[in-house]
């Protein structure tokens, strides 16, 4: 029985990596396990070129600011950022097609943790960065000031926001009323936006990004598009995971 | 309060206790910075467990009568160790105490003034109220043991703006806000001593978790205009001259002037937090870690008064 097991252990971990995993710079023992969760498609490097800035301690919990920056990679397929040691440790799955590999937003962290992002290139191989953030904990298991307040209905899904003509992309930045809710507050079940689209008015496809759980309340997202045509106006869609659906246009 | 359980299990499971102690000690020096008029001053510096949270500077009048203490520090240990070391300079009793304001590290020494009537303004009384239990777990995590038996203790009295005669000293309490929703300062007209709590800081980057940079800046002329002879602000060193105040308010008027730009720029927080910081405020110390936590504390204001509805 014990020799069965063992057996199925071993050709369990074999088939799950079928390429040698790269060390951790960050020393996590989190580390494979993410892989394993992720990842496991295709092989993954860690990479100096994809860079995550986020502050070293988290002084909000529940806003952590974090920017990723593949643009040294060129074309990119997936951007996926996630975190070790949250309890959801996925937050984004950023997918860019008329969009510079970079965006920024905040999240919830729930303790230290390895703050990564994994970029997918053409090649088929996940280039990993990443940074450690340390905090006092606690962001994802507070509930949300609209929560607390009590009044998040009245501002679900409205946009606010601007776009920036800049020399490089079309920059827009937005925040949506959300409470986020990660479903680990007793009582307060999941709810959160799980899918944004963008495109410009003629139809050409931008980007989309998923979001689970840690990103903040109301979040606030910021992405680099480069249309076609760098007049564009520039239209959102997206909904969350009990059916609301959220429109926005931002004008240059 | 569960951490605090876990803490105090675990020091009694592996450490002796006497050796503790000793070492538990935050060597209170006072330093008389005017006549009557004495001063602890702690460390330019974050908490850590090495500082023991003394990175804050509190102080005390010797008048005919007794003894009025300003601020308690960030511990029952540094509030115990205060009241021990005013009393090698003065055998009077303690009067009364004034908080400047809510943050931990500037009333956490309640417990030791306990029966001593413990004055604030009445935001700084709902704040505690309200925030003093966060402050305390906080302050657990980042400093540990030193924080041993420290329970947030509300202040006793609500203290009106206005001038008190205490034992031949001519005192003015002043209620402002800017730095938090009520910052009380001292102004001793008899000595010329002025504590400012932390609407100023000295050689030490100011801290936003609660700031209004507008309403801070008014407070900061409505200081100047005291005739004072010596400053003790809420961290760093005395000042005997204006400078620590425009220095501030420089800052300040800096940290507005750049989040306005970079929000009309279209910056995220991390970028504005990547942003270089003017050589005239090198001198302050933790000058990188605090405007980094002021861009987290006070952007997104500026961010939404940029963004205009999108749908
Ligand atoms: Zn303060």
């Amino acid at each position: 029985m014990l020799k069965k097991l063992l057996f199925l252990l071993l050709f369990f971990s074999a088939s799950a990596f079928s390429y040698d995993l790269p060390k951790d710079p960050l020393a996590s023992v989190q580390w494979d396990d993410m892989y394993a969760a992720f990842l496991k498609e295709h092989p993954a490097v860690f990479d100096e070129k994809v860079i995550v800035h986020a502050p070293v301690f988290a002084e909000d919990p529940m806003n952590v600011p974090i920017t990723v920056d593949a643009s040294q990679l060129g074309e990119v397929k997936e951007i996926i950022i996630f975190a070790d040691f949250n309890p959801i440790p996925l937050i984004a799955k950023y997918y860019p097609v008329k969009a510079k590999p970079t965006l920024s937003f905040r999240f919830k962290i729930q303790q230290a943790s390895p703050v990564r992002a994994a970029v997918l290139t053409d090649d088929g191989v996940w280039h990993v960065g990443g940074m450690w953030v340390n905090s006092a904990g606690g962001g994802c298991t507070v509930a949300s000031t609209g929560r607390l307040v009590g009044d998040w209905a009245d501002y679900l899904g409205e946009v606010y926001g601007k776009e920036w003509v800049n020399e490089d992309a079309n920059r827009v930045r937005f925040l949506i009323h959300h409470p986020m809710d990660t479903g680990l507050v007793p009582g307060i079940p999941a709810f959160y936006i799980e899918e944004l689209e963008f495109e410009t008015e003629a139809g050409e496809e931008l980007a989309s990004i998923k979001l689970y759980e840690p990103i903040n309340e109301n979040p606030v997202l910021t992405f680099d598009f480069t249309p076609d045509n760098k007049k564009s106006t520039i239209l959102m869609s997206g909904a969350d995971n009990n059916g609301n659906e959220f429109e926005a246009r931002f004008k240059p | 309060m569960m951490l605090r359980v876990i803490n105090a299990l675990l020091i009694s499971l592996c450490l002796p206790l006497a050796t503790l102690a000793a070492e538990f000690d935050y060597q209170l020096n006072p330093v008389k910075v005017v006549k009557d008029t004495y001063i602890f001053e702690g460390k330019t510096e974050d908490f850590t467990f090495g500082n023991g949270g003394n990175i804050v500077n509190t102080g005390f009048i010797v008048t005919s009568n007794g003894v009025v203490v300003i601020d308690t520090g960030p511990s029952l240990r540094y509030g115990e160790q205060m009241r021990k070391a005013i009393s090698n300079v003065t055998k009077k009793p303690i009067l009364r105490v004034y908080l400047t304001h809510h943050h931990p590290d500037h009333f956490l020494g309640n417990q030791a003034f306990k029966g001593i009537p413990i004055y604030a303004l009445g935001e700084t009384i709902t704040s505690i109220n309200n925030e003093g239990a966060g402050f305390t777990d906080n302050l657990y995590l980042m400093v540990g043991d030193w924080m041993r038996g420290t329970d947030s203790i509300a202040p006793t009295k609500t203290v009106e703006p206005g001038v008190v005669n205490l034992g031949g000293h001519k005192i003015e309490i002043l209620g402002f806000s800017g730095h938090t929703v009520g910052d009380l300062a001292i102004f001793d007209h008899t000595t010329g001593a002025l504590f400012s709590g932390d609407l100023i800081f000295h050689k030490r980057t100011l801290t936003t978790p609660h700031a209004n940079i507008s309403l801070w800046l008014e407070t900061i002329a409505a200081l100047k205009k005291k005739p004072f002879k010596v400053l003790i602000p809420g961290h760093g060193p005395k000042s005997l001259d204006k400078q620590a105040m425009d220095d501030v308010s420089d800052y300040l008027r800096w940290i507005d002037v750049t989040f306005k730009k970079a929000s009309e720029d279209g910056l995220s927080m991390t970028e504005l937090m990547a942003q270089p910081i003017p050589k005239q405020f090198s001198g302050n110390a933790l000058l990188k870690e605090e405007f980094s936590r002021s861009v987290t504390h006070l952007y997104a204001k500026y961010e939404q008064a940029v963004f205009k509805r999108a749908n």
